[in-house]
């Protein structure tokens, strides 16, 4: 049986950038021990022999001639931005202090 | 007049008899009656559905050529942009945001002069079974309204039963087209992939998503379907090849001389018996119609739901990074001093429900290092080994079949709390999706036991869609024989419907 700690969900929602309150991490934790084993089931049949598939169509590379073609405009693009300044967005604090 | 299918009310517009005006003013007003009991839209685009109906109204006028579908409404699911109308994916991170562009989907429509009446809803970025998961309120089973309607396109589905739009746009990433349609009564059809543009599709599982189209006929689904189709350049996973004549197929719906397969493991144990016996019903009929019913075994299938339950978590835990808050949408905790990672992680928080955090952390766990081989990289083989058991199976049958879903609507709130149980609904969707083959979902009755609509799941190899619709399109002409009227026209009148 795999299981997550609280630990390791709070590790995790950290990685994937979510805040979450100690009750939800617990929650979390309590509902992969029964979703890890139950997909963990896949490891039945994937034998060392068997290729991966990460794709159903062959993915190749598509090219288009190097022409410039209509794109949105700065106020479109900038339409939905939670804050602008200047024709960019404006974004918290990204570096820190020093 | 709203009772009609798509293809009885363009033969209406074209003879004049109705105007697209009348029809689209007709189907806003049904909107208005029922509704606010259904909830199966998010946002209804009054003025525009009218400019546009109007526009198609005046070509007509001026002797235009124009297409099959030309000013019949549709209902378009909350994932697909469209410029300027609101585009919500059923989340509360994305609420008040206005794409400022059209997806390919909308561009195909406007070209054909179908008109949008508005945008329906669905579970949270398209990731549940029964619209539960929308941030903005469950949407309710016309046939019953303490049922659910299926997802993620509950939305999409129930506005066909309820006669709000004779057409809809899904979009399909496990059964989230096919589902819908088994519980509502309706078709849906989920193209081969690549088979519709994914450009201005809110992504949730790329290698998974396809978009396709919903109605209450096979020939409806069929005309939306060459409609929407097509190769698209600005979808790098866009087939370049023409549309399957998917017209064409169900006008004809010749089954003479098919060999249908009934996939074993996707019946039985676990399936309800009124599920069961339409499906052994159904199997008849297309026998009687001069097909061929023979058994095929695909024995990897029965390890689809786990590999599924990695491979779209997985996807979908990189896909959904693009919501950080910067460019467009919620963003929380701003506050003087606040570093981004805190405001991404807050609004993170705040605009995200439950299931989708629950399959991002699943999605970011199975992708991590030390846990990639054996969670991802074994969903991939086992995608490999569900494509491998598809071919063989289409070696021996030109289509094959089963149940849509294993039972009829469940009640809204029964499997919210047990996620696993909830995932079960699309043990017989899944493989299709696995392998980017076409599906389809048609109305094959009600159980005796519960008067619900029943499922008849049709699939199809890579472009191959044509088959889907040859064998619809029989079924459904079969079933209608025997009944003497559509099945939608058994379903309880809702208050105030017209």
């Amino acid at each position: 049986m795999t299981s997550l700690s609280r630990d390791d969900v709070a590790k995790l929602a950290g990685l994937a950038r979510i805040e979450m309150s100690d009750e939800e991490l617990v929650a979390l934790s309590n509902e992969f021990t029964v979703i890890l084993d139950a997909v963990a089931r896949v490891q039945e049949v994937a034998g060392e022999d068997v290729a991966a598939t990460s794709h159903p169509l062959p993915l190749q590379n598509v090219f288009r001639p190097d022409v410039v073609i209509p794109s949105l405009s700065p106020e479109q693009a900038l339409s939905g931005a939670p804050a602008q300044e200047e024709q960019r967005f404006r974004v918290p604090q990204i570096l820190g202090e020093e | 007049m709203i009772r009609n299918s798509a293809s009885e009310m363009a033969a209406k517009l074209e003879r004049g008899e109705i105007t697209s005006v009348q029809l689209t003013q007709a189907h806003l007003d049904q909107i208005s009656a029922v509704d606010t009991d259904v909830h199966a839209f998010l946002h209804v685009d009054t003025e525009g559905a009218l400019a546009q109906a109007a526009n198609v109204d005046a070509k007509r006028k001026n002797g235009e050529k124009l297409s099959p579908l030309a000013g019949v409404p549709l209902a378009l699911k909350d994932v697909m942009t469209q410029k300027g109308i609101p585009t919500t994916c059923g989340s509360k991170i994305l609420e008040g945001w206005r794409p400022p562009y059209d997806s390919t989907v909308v561009v195909n429509l406007r070209k054909n002069d179908i008109v949008i009446l508005g945008k329906t809803n669905m579970d949270e970025f398209a990731m549940g079974s029964s619209t539960e998961n929308s941030a903005y309120g469950p949407t309710h089973n016309p046939w019953d309204l303490t049922r659910i309607p299926g997802g993620s396109g509950g939305g999409s589905a129930a506005s066909l039963a309820a006669f709000e739009a004779p057409l809809a746009i899904g979009t399909d990433t496990g059964g989230s087209i096919r589902q819908p349609a088994a519980v509502t009564g309706t078709v849906g059809v989920k193209p081969t992939y690549g088979g519709v543009s994914r450009y201005g599709l809110v992504a949730f599982s790329s290698s998974l998503d396809q978009a396709g189209p919903c109605a209450r006929t096979v020939l409806d689904a069929a005309l939306l379907h060459e409609a929407i189709a097509g190769h698209d350049p600005k979808d790098s996973t866009s087939i370049n090849a023409p549309v399957p004549a998917v017209v064409a197929a169900a006008k004809a719906g010749n089954v003479k001389g098919m060999k249908i397969g009934v996939v074993k493991e996707l019946n039985g144990d676990g399936y309800q018996k009124g599920v069961r016996n339409r499906f052994e019903e159904s199997l008849e009929l297309l026998a009687a119609a001069g097909a061929e019913i023979v058994e095929v075994s695909a024995p990897n299938f029965e390890y689809a739901l786990a590999a599924y339950y990695l491979i779209a978590p997985s996807e979908c835990s990189s896909n959904l990074a693009r919501f950080d808050a910067m460019r467009y949408g919620l963003r929380v905790g701003d506050v003087d001093g606040a570093s981004a990672e805190s405001v991404m992680n807050l609004t993170r928080e705040v605009g995200f429900g439950r299931e989708v955090k629950r399959r991002i952390i699943l999605g970011t766990y199975a992708l991590s290092s030390g846990y990639y081989d054996a969670y991802y990289g074994s969903a991939q083989k086992v995608r490999t080994l569900i494509t491998q058991d598809f071919n063989k199976a289409f070696e021996l049958a030109d289509v094959l079949v089963s149940p849509t879903c294993p039972t009829t609507a469940f009640k809204i709130g029964e499997k919210a709390d047990d996620p696993l149980a909830m995932y079960l609904n699309d043990i017989a969707t899944i493989p299709v999706n696995m392998a980017g083959i076409g599906g389809m979902s048609l109305p094959s009755g009600v159980a005796d036991e519960d008067g619900l609509p029943v499922g008849f799941q049709i699939m199809s190899p890579v472009m191959k869609d044509d088959r889907m619709y040859s064998v619809g399109s029989a079924l459904e002409s079969a079933l209608l024989s025997k009944w003497g009227a559509p099945l939608l026209s058994t379903i309880p009148a809702l208050a105030g419907s017209k």
